[in-house]
């Protein structure tokens, strides 16, 4: 090798990959969906262990309200890419909007959420209270499980919500544009995750009458 | 170091497409509900988890445009979801089996 | 390459960044500063680990108590299982030499994703600084042993969930290099080098890479539930209402088994980078040795329960896993066997790095067929949770991954640090290493069939001899290590100039300078022959690959 060559410009590390920005995203969301795994697989064994009691204890469910759910998830995933589309199409102003929709929605859906939980904790049941002690061991796995899981869930949703604020001021700042949008779509594919998730988490809780 | 600009679209980006998933995705939601209110006996589950699975491969597909991707996503994708699989199997043959 | 530097030629060390002084260490996103902290950190808690093991033997120098009381001894073993398995050895061997030579080896100016290595290596600190922290905190020091076993870990009165929150955030550290590190070989490899040129330390990293993303977040989610349990009382772990604590050993063995291969994975890529330079032959079976790295991968994931044969777990599940733990043997011998053809009629220079490689295949070759026995449910039913088991699994995590942590250590301290250090001296602590290694581990074997049971801190007098040995071994073991480091220390401060390339190696990161500059290469490396082609060795020397 000779040595007339001079060491590369730091400015040659400045290089986009967008393809390993999609990479590491996608192997990202891989943790995440064996980090639900795991309480799927929880989820699996109780229900072996005590189906009776599931579908009993999934009465006190609040089916219309899931469904609402549900839709509202569904359709902020379609807002959602839709500000991808219209980026990429050049419309800034609608792409915002659809963002700003995709927020309301997901906000929405955590209101709709609280009022479930607030609806089951003023009826006694939470992990650990008197009421739910005195039901049958099954009952109390099913409502640990619909606590641990549609809460981690709806932490997700959070996480979601402010990866969405960075991906919003990033279009106002110009920082997300028409031919550099990566971080808008990695974004977008982890709001789709949180989506799927819930997508298998709906029939498990609320479909077992 | 290869290639490093934007990723290519085989695909042109459009509203239509998209709301058109969405609208199978919902109505997919209101098969679901409706049958779950049948009684179907041992197959509640299966239906549910197969109308899910459906429901987000539609997702990944359209969405997460992993369909329009490069393949290696895909591969990435089915190991995960393989080993994932493999993993609930084998758990369950402790606890079917206790 | 030629050895002089090029006028331009300025280490990473010298480099001026954004920031100077301990800041530009700290603040860093250069793979190389960033391995290095880490490094440095492992070794820290390392010695943390080697005293709280040392008192450890100490205590079971005679019968009854003999420097501590009962309590104590269940906290000594508890910390130092967590603070080996969680602070050093997982990350070790990946984070530590991972990250400074993988975007080296692959001829790249860095990892892709910087600052998130970095992110990753704050988050090892945070956690490990958690991890110590709640020893001082209400409750007390944990004792539940690194397992954390259900129900006893949701009845304790002792400090248990901060150090669950540090192993989740270890946990989150280590998902991050692990994507870091896949992203980073499917991206930035150099022009010519393709997936079956890669080194194989490289391709067991790489490896290893997938075990930590398909792993690791299902301890998260394990560890999530305890806290969950714990504080809310929510019962899915617990028999009281109705929760089924087996499924609890099932999600912690599903990441803690692999976690295994998390450990040995670059261990044995280790080996494979040693032995060729050494023997100075070309690998022999470079391909059976790179997908026996993935089918290790794979088949690791899925043999966890036979942690768990005397649990109570269904006889069906107990024959499979028993199985599996069988198949995965196999790619591993396989690697054994490729090693010792790779060193058939080669010109052998026996150094310090290779002569940990031979005590390497020598304990890991213990370890390995003591694992069978393991394996098998009939012999495992008597050796469970005995000695025999401590034994097995530090001659695999010690004897392997420790002793290939020590190896790269010694491989690669010239190009770390630029510096030769005395091979004599060196050649000598490996010696004592695997006598005193011996004395401690193999005598442990045999307490274990004679019915010793681990995590006891009384003994019966008839097994009083035995441990004597076992603790004088201890000592011999540490003196071995305070050598070894002792020489390096030296090195370090009074060490000749190493020069790019001192042990003739072929793979990329002996074309650069040492230490490497800023973006690792002042030229842009093209690959042409393999990472192990000896036949080519003058050109690839010459033209730098």
């Amino acid at each position: 090798m000779d040595t007339n060559q001079i060491a590369p410009a730091h400015a040659a590390t400045q290089h986009r990959d967008d393809f390993g920005s999609k990479m590491g995203m996608w192997l990202f969301l891989f943790t995440e969906l064996i980090l639900f795994g795991g309480l799927f697989i929880v989820y699996m064994v109780y229900r072996i262990q005590y189906s009776e009691a599931f579908h009993f204890a999934a009465k006190e469910l609040n089916l219309a309200l899931g469904t609402l759910n549900t839709i509202i998830l569904l359709t902020s995933s379609l807002t959602c890419v839709l500000a991808l589309v219209a980026l990429q199409k050049g419309n800034k102003a609608l792409s915002i909007i659809f963002l700003i929709l995709t927020k309301l929605l997901a906000v929405g859906f955590l209101v709709i959420k609280g009022f479930e939980w607030g609806a089951k904790i003023s009826h006694g049941i939470y992990p650990g209270s008197a009421e739910l002690a005195n039901k049958e061991n099954g009952e109390i796995i099913f409502f640990g499980l619909y606590y641990s899981m549609t809460g981690l869930h709806a932490l997700h949703i959070i996480i979601g919500l402010v990866i969405l604020s960075f991906s919003l001021v990033f279009i106002i700042r110009n920082k997300v544009t028409p031919t550099n949008y990566i971080k808008l779509e990695t974004a977008g594919l982890y709001w789709h995750l949180v989506d799927i998730i819930w997508i298998f988490l709906f029939p498990l809780f609320y479909l077992l009458h | 170091m290869e290639d490093t600009t934007a990723i290519e679209h085989k695909h042109i980006p459009s509203y239509g497409n998209n709301i058109l998933i969405w609208l199978t995705l919902l109505s997919l939601t209101c098969v679901t509900v409706a049958v779950a209110g049948l009684d179907l006996g041992p197959y509640i589950l299966l239906t549910a988890m197969v109308v899910a699975a459906i429901k987000s491969a539609l997702v990944i597909n359209v969405f997460m445009h992993i369909k329009f991707d490069d393949p290696i996503f895909k591969l990435f994708f089915t190991v995960v979801i393989i080993t994932l699989f493999v993993l609930f199997t084998i758990t369950a043959f402790d606890v079917l089996y206790r | 390459m030629s050895n002089t530097a090029s006028p331009t030629y300025k280490s990473f060390y010298d480099y001026k960044g954004k920031y100077t002084g301990i800041l530009g260490w700290i603040l860093s996103t250069d793979h190389k500063r960033i391995g290095l902290l880490y490094f440095w950190s492992m070794l820290s808690f390392f010695l943390v680990g080697v005293t709280l093991g040392f008192l450890m033997r100490f205590e079971m120098l005679t019968t009854g108590p003999t420097i501590m009381q009962p309590q104590m001894y269940n906290a000594v073993f508890t910390l130092h299982g967590i603070i080996m398995i969680f602070l050093f050895i997982i990350p070790g061997i990946p984070a530590g030499f991972g990250n400074f030579l993988l975007p080296i080896m692959i001829g790249a100016e860095d990892v892709s994703f910087p600052r998130l290595n970095l992110l990753s290596w704050w988050l090892y600190i945070i956690g490990g600084t958690i991890a110590v922290a709640s020893l001082f905190l209400s409750g007390g020091p944990i004792d539940t042993g690194w397992t954390f076993y259900i129900p006893y870990s949701i009845r304790t009165s002792t400090q248990v969930v901060l150090p669950l929150i540090a192993a989740f955030i270890l946990g989150f550290s280590s998902i991050l290099t692990g994507i870091n590190f896949i992203t980073t070989v499917h991206r930035l490899r150099a022009k010519g080098m393709t997936f079956f040129k890669m080194p194989l330390f490289v391709w067991s990293l790489y490896a290893t890479g997938w075990i930590q993303i398909i792993g690791t977040p299902i301890i998260g989610i394990t560890i999530l539930l305890v806290i969950v349990e714990r504080t809310f009382g929510v019962g899915l772990f617990d028999p009281a209402m109705g929760g089924d604590p087996i499924l609890f050993q099932h999600l912690f063995w599903i990441y803690s088994h692999p976690a295994v291969y998390i450990m040995i994975l670059p261990a044995m890529g280790i080996v494979s980078e040693i032995i060729p330079t050494f023997a100075r032959r070309t690998i022999f079976g470079y391909k059976a040795i790179a997908f026996s790295s993935l089918a290790i991968a794979f088949v690791g994931t899925l043999v966890w329960g036979h942690h768990m044969f005397t649990s109570g777990m269904s006889d069906t599940a107990r024959w499979i896993y028993s199985l599996l733990t069988f198949i995965v043997a196999l790619p591993s011998a396989v690697k054994v066997f490729n090693w010792v053809a790779t060193m058939y009629k080669g010109s052998i220079k026996m150094s310090a790095p290779f002569a940990f490689v031979m005590a390497f295949i020598f304990l890991f070759s213990i370890g390995g067929l003591t694992g069978l026995i393991l394996g098998a449910v009939s012999t495992d039913v008597h050796l469970h949770d005995t000695y025999f088991v401590v034994s097995h699994f530090h001659f695999v995590v010690f004897g392997g991954a420790g002793f290939m942590f020590f190896a790269g250590m010694h491989y690669w301290f010239p190009k770390l640090f630029g510096k030769l250090y005395n091979d004599k001296v060196a050649l000598w602590s490996v010696l004592i290493l695997t006598i005193g290694f011996m004395m401690l581990y193999f005598t442990m074997f045999i307490l274990g069939y004679e019915g010793m049971p681990r995590r006891y801190y009384d003994y019966l007098p008839q097994f009083h001899t035995l441990h004597v040995v076992a603790t004088v071994g201890s000592w011999v073991l540490i003196s071995g290590i305070i050598l070894m480091l002792t020489n390096l220390f030296i090195a370090l401060r009074k060490g000749k100039p190493a020069g790019n390339n001192p042990w003739g190696g072929l793979t990329l990161e002996w074309q650069t300078q040492s230490p490497p500059p800023f973006e690792n290469f002042d030229y842009t490396p093209e690959v042409i022959y393999g990472p192990y082609d000896y036949e080519h060795f003058d050109e690839i020397i010459n033209n730098g690959h």
